[in-house]
């Protein structure tokens, strides 16, 4: 028994290690994810929470509550826009320096609660001021970034690992025997994943918004048309992994190698506010990025057409450009 | 004569340092079948796959009709390669329908079904056919355009004899409807039955070429006798005879049948083992390559 087990494990080793992409990328893969949390999360004592201050840090030099560890303070331009942050979640707290000193705070967020606390321990005096208008809880800005993932790993692992079956398999070359072209193969697949995904998603924005009592904020035929774009960019970019690869395990890696930065740095588990401004450039040129960007300016706070029309068209050009390589580097057979 | 309906000049291709195909030429003449016969790695999948425009050339051209390679072709053209993978999930009717769709006409899938016996298996998974029937399955999908030519690489290898005179069968049937057929094969008795025309390929050229029956009588004299190796004496195969030695058998051909039987009997050759038959494609092959099929 153990000389066949020996016998298959060996040959599976051998065929591990010649196929040098696929080792390459377990290699490399584990190391960038490392390395990139690393980079987001390290450094020393990073702040666990952000808040502004009207008229900036200096002003609250006195205050206790400004030696606080682990609290950043940003200063914030103006009242409207301290409180659409507070609203939005993006900031604990806003402060209006003086005495007494004044805040407004996020009644639905647990980091505005936990922050509150210790500003009462440093600062007993502080008034509390209410914040009008709709307050957006944690989940309600996590529920579009789940939505978008699911959407990106469906379209991306889908579409790529789909096209590299009917490769391995010889399909794809007796489809090439028939009038049939590689634009109208790869046309199909994406409009195929396309109707799939936008099914699904339509199902889970129905039914876990039902359940987490979401109140979307905007315009459902704009969502659909982000929906859409979104999705569409995804395909293109599965499409243009799998396009010519023959190895299983090197294309699963490639997949990796782009889901994975996307899920941190898309922003859709934290906001990349404090992050350095070059891997914020980084995030930005991500297709997840964008997409999240857009639907939670509509979801959450009604935007319209005029203030995703940059979203919507970085990811019309992604795909354009994807669905380009692709037909362009198409091969029908191993 | 008729203009060829395909005809490949001077074809060559190379996967550096092999040269799998080197200056294959030959036309093909429209209604006829035309078998291209060699052992495994003679160049036979390669000629087809350059044929079937799905391959490139090193050098050397294909044309159709006169033209090269194109979209007429494509539609034209039925293809059942040696292993063809299938969409997974689909019934046979259902993969027979996604090929239908391919082209801008074609046959009715039911008489389809019909044409290949395939009516019973029509609702079945295609992953869950059996040899024989999913042979079937793929000639009717190289049907489905109502093809002028149709390419069969190694159809019947792998299949059981029925299952094998089964799809003969249909190859006839289809031959009968007037359409033109290029086959390879290492199955010598299905070249026989089935090609007006053969090309024997070694090594990537082709060494011998015509009609079967023709091709016999130039190499062969009429009469084939066999005896097994062990029952012939050692000392009898230096009689003056034309005699070949393979690994179990001694075959001497003749056209002076009671001459050399006087021989034979003359040098105390037991004739009780001895067969006699017509040379076939077999016998041929064995005399042009020099060694048996390479499996």
């Amino acid at each position: 028994m153990i000389r066949r087990l020996i016998a298959v494990w060996h040959a599976r080793n051998l065929e591990f290690l010649r196929d040098r992409g696929s080792l390459l990328f377990t290699l490399v893969l584990p190391l960038s994810i490392i390395l990139g949390i690393g980079f987001i999360f390290g450094g020393p004592s990073r702040p666990l929470f952000t808040v502004g201050v009207l008229g900036g840090p200096a002003a609250l030099a006195h205050n206790r509550f400004a030696h606080t560890r682990y609290v950043r303070f940003l200063p914030v331009a103006s009242q409207q826009a301290g409180l659409r942050a507070v609203r939005r979640d993006h900031i604990a707290l806003l402060l209006a320096p003086g005495h007494p000193l004044r805040f407004w705070v996020n009644t639905h967020s647990p980091k505005s609660y936990i922050v509150e606390k210790l500003l009462r321990a440093a600062d007993p005096g502080a008034v509390r001021l209410p914040v009008s208008g709709r307050q957006i809880r944690y989940v309600d800005w996590l529920f579009p970034g789940i939505l978008a993932m699911n959407m990106m790993f469906s379209c991306l692992f889908g579409v790529g690992y789909v096209v590299l079956r009917y490769r391995q398999s010889g399909f794809l070359k007796r489809l090439h025997a028939t009038p049939l072209t590689a634009f109208e193969f790869l046309s199909a697949q994406v409009l195929s994943r396309l109707a799939i995904i936008l099914v699904i998603t339509a199902v889970l924005y129905t039914v876990v918004g039902a359940m987490l009592h979401f109140h979307d904020a905007g315009n459902l035929a704009l969502l659909l048309l982000i929906a859409v774009l979104g999705a569409l960019a995804m395909i293109a970019l599965g499409l243009t992994v799998a396009a010519r690869l023959a190895s299983e395990e090197l294309v699963n890696g490639l997949l990796n190698l782009l889901t994975w930065p996307m899920v941190m740095l898309s922003g859709a588990w934290f906001s990349l506010a404090g992050a350095p401004r070059w891997l914020r450039w980084i995030a930005a040129a991500l297709p997840l990025t964008q997409l999240l960007h857009a639907a939670r300016a509509v979801m959450l706070y009604g935007a319209g057409m005029g203030t995703v029309a940059p979203n919507l068209i970085y990811l019309a050009v992604v795909t354009l450009v994807f669905l380009g390589i692709g037909a362009a580097s198409f091969k029908w057979r191993i | 004569m008729s203009l060829p309906i395909l005809e490949v000049r001077d074809l060559v291709k190379r996967y550096p340092p092999v040269t799998a195909v080197d200056g294959l030429s030959f036309q093909v003449l429209p209604g006829m079948c035309f078998g291209l016969l060699g052992p495994n790695g003679a160049g036979k999948t390669t000629t087809m796959e350059i044929m079937e425009g799905i391959l490139a050339p090193s050098s050397g051209s294909v044309s159709y009709r006169g033209e090269a390679l194109g979209e007429r072709f494509r539609e034209e053209a039925g293809i059942l390669f040696q292993a063809t993978a299938l969409q997974h999930f689909l019934t046979v009717r259902q993969s027979l329908a996604l090929f239908r769709g391919l082209y801008a006409r074609g046959r009715d899938i039911d008489e389809l079904l019909r044409l290949c016996s395939l009516e019973a298996l029509a609702g079945r998974d295609n992953r869950k056919l059996s040899g024989g029937q999913r042979q079937r399955l793929l000639l009717a999908i190289a049907l489905v355009n109502d093809p002028t030519v149709l390419f069969l690489d190694e159809p019947t290898t792998g299949l059981d004899p029925q299952a094998r005179r089964n799809f003969w069968e249909l190859v006839r049937s289809v031959k009968e409807q007037g359409k033109t057929i290029i086959l390879t094969t290492h199955y010598m008795d299905e070249a026989e039955l089935l090609c007006d025309q053969i090309a024997i390929v070694d090594h990537g050229r082709i060494i011998a070429q015509g009609e079967p029956r023709r091709l016999l009588r130039e190499h062969f004299a009429a009469v084939l006798l066999e005896f097994p190796r062990a029952a012939f004496p050692p000392a009898a195969r230096t009689l003056p005879l034309q005699l070949l030695e393979t690994d179990e058998r001694i075959e001497i051909t003749t056209d002076d049948l009671d001459a050399t039987l006087r021989t034979l009997i003359g040098a105390g050759v037991p004739l009780a083992s001895l067969r006699m038959r017509p040379p076939n494609l077999e016998d041929l092959f064995l005399e042009l390559t020099g060694h048996e099929l390479r499996a």
